[in-house]
């Protein structure tokens, strides 16, 4: 079957791969309109704090001032938003936040008020002229402490202000008080792991104006098409009045599936009825946006003397700061992904998320299972060291395998590839040579942790992709998708789908995305879903069209649609090629016959229903993507200080339908990850002390280790073709890697991220003692 | 502020502005010549976004103020191709998957441009030291370094033809 790909599996260049190379592309901030104006937000100086009073008067009286809005003239300041999906799930899930503070400020750099002038410096000016009257609160920045009877109170709002529980969460399986009494051995471990910004080079930034049919229009980056109803509820318009024209993204990461500048854009544009650019310094975008969360994690684990595992008991607090935005979702993951990618016959997960006044926490590539996967796979490292059996053999005698369940009694349908993978992934280390005790005085270690991490959306949020075909009559296709794209391919892959199918060259594929008005609504470019949702969708909808240009085709030919296939801009015979109809021949005479030459297909995901979160059972996600990171690290015993030298990583992607775009997935995540073991947001009583990217450090081409990426295709994914999806998977089991060789290297193993020169060092001093 | 007016010579045309006199490099580009291809991403020089090439050499235009620019010879990303023929090191970079969200890659490409006049025939280490200053989120810099020592390659071969 493989052999017959003309363009699946290449590695061909993005659609959009010129224009970036050339410097062409457009982004979010490269967009100046006639009349435009800037806006830009006044923000809380104050992580917790009683708003008195906000007088804007100076700074509306300041000439060249169009516009300054506070939360009473926003129509609808308090919204739920919803992430693209279509069905009203409840239960706490949709993100609660305000568009602008009022009553309470729960974070410091909260928007306060918003300003629209003539120039970026006046309207800097205008919000230095506005005159908050605060009154201080102490605040709570410790999820734990926010979750103690008596603690401060970070909402004044209705059914949040009784107590700082965001959700709490929890899987029962077996019973593991009885696992526990009989275990051979227990290993017992609390893991905490820190805040991580998305840090993509491009900072949330917009322009929007009205329209003359009186629509307000967007041109953001974003990965949520679907927010333009959310807009549309705050502004209090019909979502029909709301269009959100996006422009590719300059990177995501999951940074830019809440609402960033869009409300704020449309609610100045339409307030002054001019164009409104808005894009956010490195340092707003530092202090402001949403987190990774972070978690403390706490485990148990029992085993046998020969290392099964028999019982894994976690309990989890996570800090969702000061507002609930994605938290309960990113909870689904971290509870579910808590007992690791292994077979354990008895576990209790205990989730808890608390509201603190912290910067909020919400979508981060790896969404709540790179923390759990961190805790787990340190915690099958300290179970092997207690038994003296290798980190591959304790992997390797408790990892699921095919027709095993997980933790809420689900079966995956797709492959499970763990087994295989963490071999190759460890072999493929070795195989780079025995390992050397020093290299230039440093110590040297190799770590494995493996993971599992799901594609596509939470089942019981009903997913739905769409896209739409129109063959035009010189044999050239438009391809129309709400396709967000962050630079993974996700508009460029459909392309090649559809240029497959219909035997045609990929330029020939034209693809218009991301406009809410004209475009399919895709979902949103999140929780790896594009590939799997999209991309079927995509082969969905060419699937029809192929049947028409085939039926016509076989007409043409004298042979049945059966013994047709589309090949090289042809319609030719299977057993005989040379008997033959163009391409566009084929098109001509189904347009003669007035047979439609454009469709409109949608794909859907498995559905189910909200879980019960006291006892989480059942499908929670579509299917899986299985990872194995093996690592060498060289460690500086005199100053504490490490870099990683070599990955080997190994996935089963089900199929690598662009060969480098899915390798490229792979190496960014490895890498994206390796700085989650170093990266410091400094948070301290709700301040960020990271403020610019000289203190926020993210890995550089020198830190980043040489890379082997071996890819498994088993073809055993719910994608086109078999593929799974990787872009978040790619990021899960590198960082516990890193951490694990460290161990390998000086005998102990900090189970606190960041791993810090200073951190390290203590710890190596304190056992060398 | 009063404006002044100076001349810009960019990817081998003179360009006569006025600008205010604190106005840097990067945004005068992007601002008042369109050339939006140089990117801003923290305007302190920590990402190489900004990048270009000033007399041969890669600068950093987020930290260079225009009017120091004047008399030099400044090249962007828009001034790369020739005749319409991309750059060896812009069809490596797409060749290669080394764009992904490609906000790194204009900046990436003038650093990687510099490197290569002065030394055409780098390690990979060199390649990684010239580009430590430009930061890319996405790629993990692996295909990124491909690109440039098949650039090289490609350059070279180019001259003995
Ligand atoms: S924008 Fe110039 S170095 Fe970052
Ligand atoms: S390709 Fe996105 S930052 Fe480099």
């Amino acid at each position: 079957m493989s052999a017959m790909f003309k363009l699946v599996g290449k590695p061909a260049p993005r659609h959009d791969a010129w224009a970036k190379a050339k410097g062409d592309q457009l982004y979010s901030d490269d967009f100046t309109m006639p009349g435009m104006l800037y806006g830009k937000a006044l923000r809380s100086k104050y992580p917790a704090a009683i708003i008195k009073s906000i007088d804007t008067s100076k700074a509306k009286a300041l000439p060249g001032v169009h516009a300054v809005l506070t939360a009473k003239d926003v129509p609808m300041n308090v919204e739920i938003s919803k992430f693209g999906q279509m069905k009203d799930v409840g239960g706490g899930f949709e993100g609660l936040y305000k568009v602008l503070a009022d009553g309470k400020v729960r974070f410091k750099g909260e928007a306060i008020a918003l300003v629209a002038a003539e120039t970026e410096e006046l309207a800097e000016e205008a919000c230095r002229l506005i005159e908050v009257d605060y009154e201080v609160q102490p605040g709570v920045f410790d999820p734990e402490e926010a979750l103690k009877p008596g603690a401060y109170i970070v909402s004044s709002d209705e059914g949040e202000n009784e107590s700082n529980l965001i959700m709490e969460s929890h899987i029962n399986k077996g019973d593991v008080e009885k696992a526990f009494a009989e275990a051979d051995v227990i290993v017992e471990n609390e893991y905490r792991v820190p805040p991580v910004d998305h840090a993509y080079l491009e900072t949330e930034g917009g322009v929007a104006w009205v329209d003359d049919n009186g629509v307000i229009t967007m041109r953001v980056g974003t990965q949520v098409l679907e927010h333009y109803r959310t807009i549309a509820k705050v502004m209090g318009l019909p979502q029909n009045k709301v269009r959100n024209m996006s422009v590719p993204m300059g990177g995501g990461f999951g940074g830019k599936e809440d609402i960033t500048v869009e409300t704020f854009l449309c609610l100045l544009a339409n307030a002054t009825k001019r164009p409104v650019k808005m894009v956010w310094s490195r340092e707003e975008s530092l202090e402001v946006h949403s987190k990774r969360h972070p978690e403390i994690l706490r485990y148990k684990t029992a085993a046998t003397k020969d290392g099964k595992i028999t019982a894994q008991k976690v309990e989890i607090i996570m800090d969702g700061g000061g507002y609930k935005l994605l938290t309960g979702w990113v909870q689904m993951y971290s509870t579910v992904n808590a007992p690791g990618c292994y077979n354990i016959p008895n576990v209790k997960v205990d989730s808890y998320s608390a509201l603190t006044n912290n910067t909020p926490s919400s979508a981060n590539r790896g969404f709540g299972c790179c923390q759990a996967n961190f805790a787990s796979e340190l915690q099958m490292d300290e179970l092997a060291a207690k038994l003296g059996m290798s980190p591959l053999e304790i992997r390797l005698k408790n990892c699921l395998r095919n027709g095993d369940e997980i933790c809420t009694g689900f079966i995956p349908q797709g492959h499970i590839a763990l087994e295989e993978i963490a071999k190759k992934a460890w072999e493929g280390l070795e195989a780079t040579g025995p390992k050397p005790d020093y290299v230039d005085g440093k110590k040297i270690g190799r770590g494995l942790a493996i993971g599992m991490m799901s594609y596509g959306r939470l089942t019981f949020m009903h997913d739905s992709s769409r896209v739409g075909l129109r063959i035009e009559l010189d044999g050239s296709v438009t391809l129309r998708a709400g396709v967000p794209d962050l630079g993974g391919g996700q508009a460029s892959v459909l392309c090649q789908i559809v240029a497959e199918e219909l035997g045609i060259p990929m330029e020939k594929v034209h693809p218009y995305i991301m406009d809410t008005h004209l475009t399919p609504l895709c979902g949103t470019t999140t929780a790896t879903r594009q590939l799997y949702m999209s991309g079927n969708a995509a082969l969905v909808t060419v699937k029809v069209l192929k049947e028409r240009i085939i039926k016509k085709a076989a007409e043409m030919l004298d042979a049945k649609p059966e013994e047709v296939q589309l090949i090289n801009e042809k319609a030719c015979l299977i057993n005989n090629p040379l008997k033959s109809v163009p391409f566009v021949q084929v098109v001509g005479a189904l347009s003669n016959d007035g047979v439609e030459l454009f469709h409109e297909g949608q794909f859907n995901a498995p559905f189910t229903d909200v879980p019960n979160l006291h006892d989480m059972k059942g499908r929670i996600w579509p299917d899986f993507t299985y990872s194995a990171h093996a690592v060498e690290v060289a460690v500086d015993e005199e100053t504490g200080k490490f870099e990683v030298r070599k990955v080997v990583l190994c996935y089963d992607v089900g199929k690598a339908i662009n060969k480098n775009s899915c390798e490229g997935q792979l190496e960014g995540g490895c890498v994206y990850n390796q700085g989650y073991v170093t990266e410091n947001m400094g948070w301290e009583n709700g301040i960020t002390k990271a403020r610019s990217f000289a203190e926020y450090l993210i890995p550089t081409a020198v830190d980043a280790p040489e890379i082997e990426t071996i890819m498994v295709e088993s073809g055993g994914g719910l994608g086109p073709y078999g593929a799974k999806g990787v872009g978040e998977p790619a990021d899960n089991s590198i960082a516990p890697a890193i951490v694990n060789a460290i161990y390998d290297a000086v005998g102990v193993r900090l189970k606190e991220m960041p791993v810090t020169p200073e951190k390290l060092l203590k710890a190596i001093q304190e056992k060398n003692k | 502020m009063g404006e002044q007016r100076i001349t810009l010579n960019v990817n081998g045309r003179d360009y006569d502005i006025s600008i205010e006199p604190d106005m840097v490099l990067a945004d005068v580009l992007r601002e008042k010549l369109d050339l939006t291809g140089t990117k801003v991403s923290c305007r302190e020089g920590e990402c190489g976004a900004c990048t270009i090439l000033m007399d041969g050499k890669a600068c950093l235009s987020c930290l260079t103020l225009a009017v120091q620019a004047q008399g030099k010879k400044i090249v962007t990303i828009e001034g790369l191709a020739e005749k319409g023929q991309l750059h060896p090191i812009q069809k490596a970079f797409i060749n290669h998957g080394a764009i992904q969200c490609g906000y790194c890659t204009p900046g990436m490409i003038m650093s990687a441009k510099a490197l290569l006049d002065e030394n055409p025939n780098p390690t990979p280490d060199e390649v990684k030291t010239a580009l430590s200053g430009n930061l890319c989120r996405c790629t993990g810099y692996v295909k990124i370094v491909d690109a440039v020592m098949a650039a090289a390659d490609d350059m070279k071969r180019g001259e003995n033809k």
